[in-house]
């Protein structure tokens, strides 16, 4: 139904500054109180590259930093495109 | 990955991903199916420090947000200030009310945080049928409210709706007011508990309605809200939203206005009853250590369900329906979509079924008048003819 929209590794991101991030032995709970939405970090690697992604030059250095193979990428892409559609992740403006 | 996140959360987290606390059992209103049989104030509720006592608990397990009740909780003179204690404490506050305090100036304060949201209680889309349930007058109190936070520029704020046998041909009308307000709906399912029990059996939705919310709540995906109520609806086919499991003990649990924590909103019974925040050791120790949540945290055992093909869909369906229409904790869902709770309820004997632990309801004083003539023209005295 949703269209796929690009996931732009090489662009910076950041966690939303309205989100709250709680480690979870399954990965975490991610709360955002301006949507008021729950979602949820499938693996404790996923929430390690969201970690990053602050400080990170990039998502795709993020992934690096995080530890993911680049067999992997593609479906952390995936992972990152859907908190970017719900607000969870946004992109970081350079300044 | 290893696990499902659903079969995760069956072995419970650390905190709960959110919780309900009742405020106070005080309410203006009396409500025919009151979860909590609310009315009147318990003289043992939690004070102002020990409600920010547990504020700064659940700070400190990361609890994103509360989900305050009653009882009208806004009655209790000290609300606003623990409203503002909580958001200050990173932990937001979702609060439901009948709306009799939102008055402009407060619905203007409610715009302002993004902490901060409202849920106005609706159970008719018409004043008869909601006054029918909730009380004289209180369908133009609710609206007022919507009125005064659509004016302020609350955006989103919540309608919830319990589902009832009068008000289920109502759902389109209860979106349309959703949205006249630049609202969202949410609805909720009607449960035994409380005074609801009373009701229950005249009040619940006939099966070919369950049917049709069930296809109405489909078409309109996340746009409606069900605070995963109808999980049991699943075995229809297709799930709802939401993560359609027993939250109970595991992902959410309740605090009632004297601090006795339960294992969710609709089980308001000792056999539900954790532990009590004001012990050694507060909600957190009540949280992780209690016999009872570790109990909800290992797989149930599901009788004669786990043969059912639905099974996986809907697990059995609401702990506290079952308890509080007398069914075995480990059967079908008093709603069973396959007709197995109709079938099991046939048998229940009605004069066993379980009673809330506690009842606040308002008392009804049988008010009398005398209608007696005095014994004797000159009887001045209020006790003459009493005397026997």
């Amino acid at each position: 139904m949703s269209t796929e929209t690009a996931f732009d590794l090489d662009a910076p991101w950041q966690i939303h500054p309205q989100v709250s991030v709680r480690p979870e032995r399954f990965g975490a709970l991610l709360y955002h109180f301006g949507t008021r939405r729950l979602s949820f970090l499938k693996s404790p690697a996923l929430l390690n590259v969201v970690r990053e992604l602050d400080t990170a030059s990039s998502a795709r250095a993020a992934c690096t930093t995080a530890g993911i193979a680049a067999a992997e990428l593609p479906s952390y892409q995936g992972a990152l495109a859907t908190l970017a559609r719900s607000q969870m992740i946004r992109a970081r403006s350079e300044s | 990955m290893t696990l499902p996140l659903v079969e995760q959360f069956q072995y419970g987290l650390d905190a709960p991903i959110c919780l309900t606390w009742e405020l106070t059992y005080a309410c203006n209103l009396s409500c025919v199916h009151c979860l909590s049989s609310s009315g009147r104030r318990d003289p043992r509720e939690l004070s102002t420090a020990e409600c920010k006592a547990v504020i700064d608990e659940l700070e400190r397990m990361q609890v994103f947000y509360v989900n305050i009740g009653g009882g009208e909780p806004t009655v209790r003179p000290d609300f606003w200030e623990l409203v503002d204690y909580a958001t200050a404490h990173h932990v937001g506050v979702k609060f439901s009310t009948n709306g009799v305090k939102i008055t402009p100036s407060v619905a203007q304060r409610l715009a302002q945080s993004d902490y901060v949201d409202v849920q106005i209680s609706l159970d008719g889309a018409t004043a008869d049928v909601n006054d029918a349930v909730r009380g004289t007058g209180s369908y133009a109190t609710a609206l007022r409210a919507m009125e005064n936070l659509a004016a302020a520029g609350f955006k989103g704020f919540k309608i919830s709706v319990v589902v009832t046998r009068h008000n289920a041909g109502q759902l389109d009308d209860f979106k349309a007011i959703a949205d006249r307000y630049g609202a969202q709906l949410r609805l909720t399912r009607l449960r035994p508990s409380g005074r609801g029990a009373d009701v229950w059996d005249e009040l619940h939705p006939t099966a070919a309605q369950q049917r049709q919310l069930y296809d109405w709540l489909v078409a309109h995906g996340e746009n409606v809200l069900t605070g995963d109520s109808f999980f049991h609806l699943a075995a229809y086919g297709e799930s709802l939203p939401g993560l359609n499991l027993c939250g109970a003990g595991r992902v959410v649990c309740l605090i009632d206005p004297v601090g006795d924590v339960y294992a969710c909103p609709f089980a308001i019974h000792d056999n539900f009853l954790a532990g009590n925040v004001r012990s050694l050791g507060g909600f957190t120790t009540v949280w992780r250590e209690s016999e009872l949540f570790a109990d909800l945290r290992h797989p149930q055992t599901s009788g004669a369900c786990t043969s059912c093909s639905a099974f996986d869909s809907c697990r059995g369906g609401c702990m506290a329906a079952k308890f509080f229409t007398g069914l075995p904790l480990d059967g079908p869902d008093p709603e069973c979509v396959k007709g197995h709770g109709a079938q099991a309820l046939s048998t229940v004997d009605g004069g066993v079924t379980p009673r809330p632990s506690g009842d606040h309801s308002h008392r009804r004083v049988a008010l009398s008048i005398g209608r007696r003539p005095p014994d004797r023209a000159c009887d001045e005295s209020p006790l003459a003819g009493l005397a026997r």
